[in-house]
């Protein structure tokens, strides 16, 4: 079992460096750095002294180290857009795009995984067959359409909700939330739905699919033969064994949720992070994109490690197997 | 009551009249919805192929567009012309002309991506499976390490990247080529994967071991018996991954990093409209907006019959 | 002579399909007494499973019962509703499958599943049901039950696997257990070992048994009287010692005489030309005429009927008053 995590530990270190090799090689290669930095007067020998300062003359694997070090300390260096330190405008937004990512989560899992339920238990009657609908069109829409439509129904005509911007947040020490004024609800309402109508309809395809899948298994077959009740069957027995597998994969969805957010925020006008990167691609701005790609990378693979480890609490086969193998 | 060794087809009867007896032509003629979905997509193709015959105006054409017809609004409302059916964008271009070229951008990326996506992927999965060894083990880890970020991302980045290195004059001629490279990038893995445990399965058949016997290159082995085992779930991926395709294209122009306002795919129209919902000009947005879903809807619903009528668990 | 706990008469198993009704089983009808062991003998597709499926009312839609009647104890049960169904399952027949591996569910520890099955049919405090499931453990020869109760399935070996399998079966204390192939998937050295305890297990609770199997040997060793299945019908039946011995139907003797002994003299293998039908292609009249070296007319018009022979029941029209005389 230990060898197993302190296995898995290290790949997840070995995907961190990959990561941070192509967030150094992005920073470092594409464009120049210093030409980015300082205005048309500077003469080629103040251009040159900045490089040395900079260190960008030492060999590349010395300055791979100090972008890591830097990284370790949350350094960044300065955005060229803005001239001020990447790391504190990423962290100044990154409550907006958590709030508005979790929240997400949240009602699709909610959604999703009891619909799924129902879809593969009575997949003929009529209130399945509208889910499917209702699914196959939520994978078709691209977010970026739902959420102008939300905006077009919602805000154009309606008037009912905001279309841009957080409402008021209130402070809880430092962060800044939106779910304590009114304005913050709904100023969150139109924009979660939108990033999760995306991952429902896949949350629900998933664990219906999966469903039909188990339902179809010799032990379900046996569970029925021993005469045990519709419930038991279908709950004790069907959806335990569904949940495992969706419940694994829906976590690695987690991190794709960071990923559509900045599409979700560009429409919305949300203060996110995902539209400071979405800005700083158009501009070319290359330490926020290398940042975010560091952040996005350490998301991502905590985000793997703790539904492996996950996965192994969940399924005894594994477990057991991984214990015995010591 | 009908004797059930009354099969209508005979052995002697040809090649096409076997396909159309088969299950698959059967489910498909017995869904209405799918061939609904067909028709969609057939019509959609058609369109885009015969754009340049069939649209009453070039939207490309910088130079026959006049500001002064900018913003009209669709022919049946109020300040609507016939000479622009579905009305104008802020630049004066003919909104339907611009959804018919559009749509063949779309069309068109999405089918390259999916291509340079599969061939990529077929051939680095034969390769993996076939060679073995530090070969297949490297080209896993990059594909696994890509599949722990999701494909937008990858297409943004790689998209972002490559405009990052090519002077902002030729943009709009590469757009193109820049898209479908970072969208097939985004979507290799899957069918490298697929590929890679059929031929894994396959490379221990009897028949492969008895081909390499009788000196046959490994190549030829893969390609002539491998591939043809493959062809149906890489078709379904395909089906799937070009709805996909098109979305992520929709989206890269929708964010500005996708084709240039100039030469506007169905994306690139929606974000220019999206300036003008609040001002009343809804339809430059909701126009493109409707093609472009119900092109990817019937794709996926031809995607969902064909992964029902391929899946042999199904039958 | 009291009744036979099953009666099971013209059974007839269809399956819907785009040209037409496939009929799997065609009028089949056998009994079975209680405490007796009945072998069902045939090639894979012979429609052995399904009787068996049928019997318990576990047929995989679209495949449904078109004709015929199952009677359990006096009562009719092929068209009880579901929840009546259910019912009998377990408590009363109860049935066990193929691969002892994917009947049981490896989320759940043994105890869990034998507990949960024998809390369904009989009212007891949990304790005292856990107390019964380790008795049922030893009672199929699971060695040390009071700790392997809380193992999971894959922690067990094929053998053993199938003994929890059939503990599981019995928990319910049912009359009549349709084994269906119990020992096919296991190691030959095992199989011996499973079918003695399926003998002792009957003998000791005066349980009856339908043992459905392709293998020859099981049947021989383990069954009171054996019905042979070709295409759907059945081709003979009668006790186990006439059939083996003194066989009448020419698929029987066919059967009999493919099975190689180790003190025969060394020439070739026996076998029966041809091959068994699919179900779309049955021939007119006797279904195994076309592979029959003793055929003639009325082979060609019709199904034969029941006719006597000795003690056994063969459906052939050789033993009907107009056949050839050798």
């Amino acid at each position: 079992m230990l060898a197993f995590m302190i296995r898995r530990f290290l790949q997840s270190i070995l995907v961190m460096l990959v990561v941070a090799l192509i967030s150094f090689l992005l920073f470092r290669f594409v464009g120049d750095p210093v030409d980015q930095m300082v205005g048309i007067e500077t003469s080629i020998d103040q251009r040159d002294a900045l490089r040395q300062q900079l260190g960008l003359n030492d060999p590349v694997l010395v300055q791979f180290f100090h972008f890591i070090a830097g990284a370790l300390r949350f350094d960044f260096g300065i955005s060229y857009q803005f001239k001020q330190p990447v790391a504190a405008m990423i962290a100044e937004r990154f409550p907006a795009t958590l709030e508005l990512s979790l929240l997400s989560v949240v009602i699709a899992i909610v959604a999703g995984i009891p619909m799924g339920v129902y879809a593969g238990l009575k997949r003929d009657s009529w209130l399945s067959r509208m889910f499917m609908t209702v699914s196959l069109v939520g994978i078709s829409l691209p977010p970026f359409l739902v959420g102008i439509l939300f905006i077009f129904v919602f805000s154009v005509q309606l008037q009912w909700l905001p279309s841009f911007g957080r409402g008021e947040t209130v402070l809880i020490g430092f962060w800044p939330t939106g779910f304590l004024t009114q304005s913050g609800l709904k100023a969150l309402i139109l924009p979660s739905i939108t990033l999760a109508l995306f991952q429902l309809t896949l949350i629900m395809r998933l664990v219906r699919s999966e469903m039909l899948e188990v339902l179809r298994t010799d032990y379900i077959k046996f569970a029925r033969a021993r005469g045990l009740s519709r419930r038991a069957v279908n709950f004790g027995h069907a959806l335990k064994n569904t949940l495992v597998p969706v419940m694994t994969i829906t976590g690695l969805q987690l991190g794709s949720v960071i990923a559509f957010a900045i599409i979700t925020e560009t429409v919305f006008s949300w203060p996110g992070m995902g539209l400071l990167f979405l800005q700083a691609v158009q501009n070319v701005d290359i330490p926020i994109m290398a940042a975010y790609l560091m952040l996005i990378g350490f998301l991502f693979v905590l985000i793997n490690l703790i539904v492996d480890l996950l996965y192994v609490a969940v399924d005894p086969r594994i477990r057991i197997d991984a214990r015995q193998a010591n | 009551m009908s004797k059930a060794s009354s099969i209508p087809v005979k052995a002697e009867q040809g090649a096409i009249a076997r396909f159309l007896a088969s299950d698959i032509v059967y489910s498909f003629s017995r869904s209405k919805l799918t061939m609904l979905a067909a028709a969609i997509t057939l019509f959609y193709f058609l369109m885009a192929l015969f754009a340049p015959l069939i649209a009453p105006h070039d939207p490309f054409d910088l130079a026959s567009l006049n500001l002064l017809d900018s913003l009209t609004p669709p022919m049946w409302e109020e300040g609507g012309v016939a000479q622009f059916p579905l009305g104008t964008d802020d630049q004066g271009r003919d909104l339907l002309s611009a959804i018919m070229y559009g749509s063949r951008i779309s069309l068109a990326v999405g089918f390259a991506s999916v291509a340079f996506a599969a061939i990529l992927g077929i051939s680095l999965g034969l390769l993996s499976g076939y060679v073995g060894g530090t070969l297949d083990s490297v080209i896993m880890r990059i594909a696994d390490i890509q599949m722990t970020f999701p494909s937008i991302l990858i297409a943004l980045l790689i998209d972002g990247t490559v405009s990052g290195l090519l002077p902002q004059a030729s943009r709009e001629d590469t757009a193109f080529g820049v898209l479908t490279l970072s969208i097939g990038l985004s979507f290799w893995v899957q069918y490298a994967r697929t590929v890679r445990s059929s031929v894994l399965i396959e490379k221990e058949r009897e028949y492969v071991q008895a081909a390499r016997l009788i000196g046959l290159r490994p190549l030829t082995i893969m390609v002539r018996h491998v591939l043809p085992n493959v062809l149906g779930p890489v078709l379904v991926i395909a089906t799937i991954n070009l709805a996909l395709a098109i979305i992520t294209e929709a989206t890269l122009s929708f964010l500005g990093v996708g084709f240039p306002l100039t030469e506007p795919s169905l994306g690139a129209l929606i974000n220019i409209g999206n300036n003008f919902l609040f001002s009343g000009e809804w339809w430059i947005t909701i126009f493109p907006g409707v093609t472009l879903a119900v092109l990817v809807l019937s794709v996926n619903l031809l995607g969902d019959w064909l992964r029902d009528a391929l899946n042999p668990k199904l039958r | 002579m009291s009744e036979p706990i099953l009666s099971v008469r013209n059974l007839v198993v269809e399956f819907p399909t785009r040209f037409g009704a496939l009929t799997a089983v065609n009028g089949v009808s056998f009994d079975i007494d209680r405490g007796e062991t009945l072998g069902v003998v045939g090639e894979s597709g012979a429609g052995k499973s399904l009787t068996g499926a049928a019997v318990i009312g576990l047929l995989e839609p679209p495949g449904r019962v078109a004709g015929g009647e199952i009677v359990f104890d006096g009562n009719r049960i092929d068209g009880l509703p579901p929840e009546e169904m259910r019912k009998i399952r377990g408590s009363r027949i109860a049935m066990i499958f193929q691969d002892p591996l994917t009947s049981l569910n490896p989320l759940y520890r043994i105890g869990e599943q034998l507990v949960e099955t024998i809390l369904t049919h009989v009212d007891l405090s949990a304790a005292k049901a856990r107390k019964r499931a380790i008795a049922l453990l030893d009672e199929v020869g699971i060695p040390a039950p009071e700790t392997r109760i809380d193992a999971y399935p894959h922690q067990f070996s094929g053998g053993m696997r199938q003994r929890v399998v059939i503990a599981l079966a019995l928990a319910g204390e049912p009359d009549l257990v349709i084994a269906d192939e119990p020992t096919t998937a296991l190691d030959v050295s095992v199989q011996a070992q499973i079918i003695q305890l399926l003998k002792r297990l009957c003998r000791e609770r005066g349980m009856a048994v339908m043992l459905i199997t392709h293998d020859m040997g099981v049947i021989a060793e383990t069954a009171d009287r054996v019905a042979v299945l070709y295409a759907g019908r059945i081709a003979e039946i009668g006790k186990t010692r006439d059939l083996v011995h003194n066989p009448q139907h020419p698929y029987t003797i066919g059967l009999m005489n493919s099975i190689p002994s180790l003190d025969g003299e060394g020439d070739r293998l026996v076998q029966i030309p041809g091959s068994m039908p699919r179900l779309t292609g049955i021939p007119d009249g006797c279904a195994f005429h076309p592979r029959c070296a003793k055929c003639f007319e009325a082979c060609l018009s019709a199904h034969p009927p029941e006719f006597s022979a000795g003690q056994s029941q063969v459906f052939c029209w050789l033993h009907g008053e107009d056949a050839p005389h050798e």
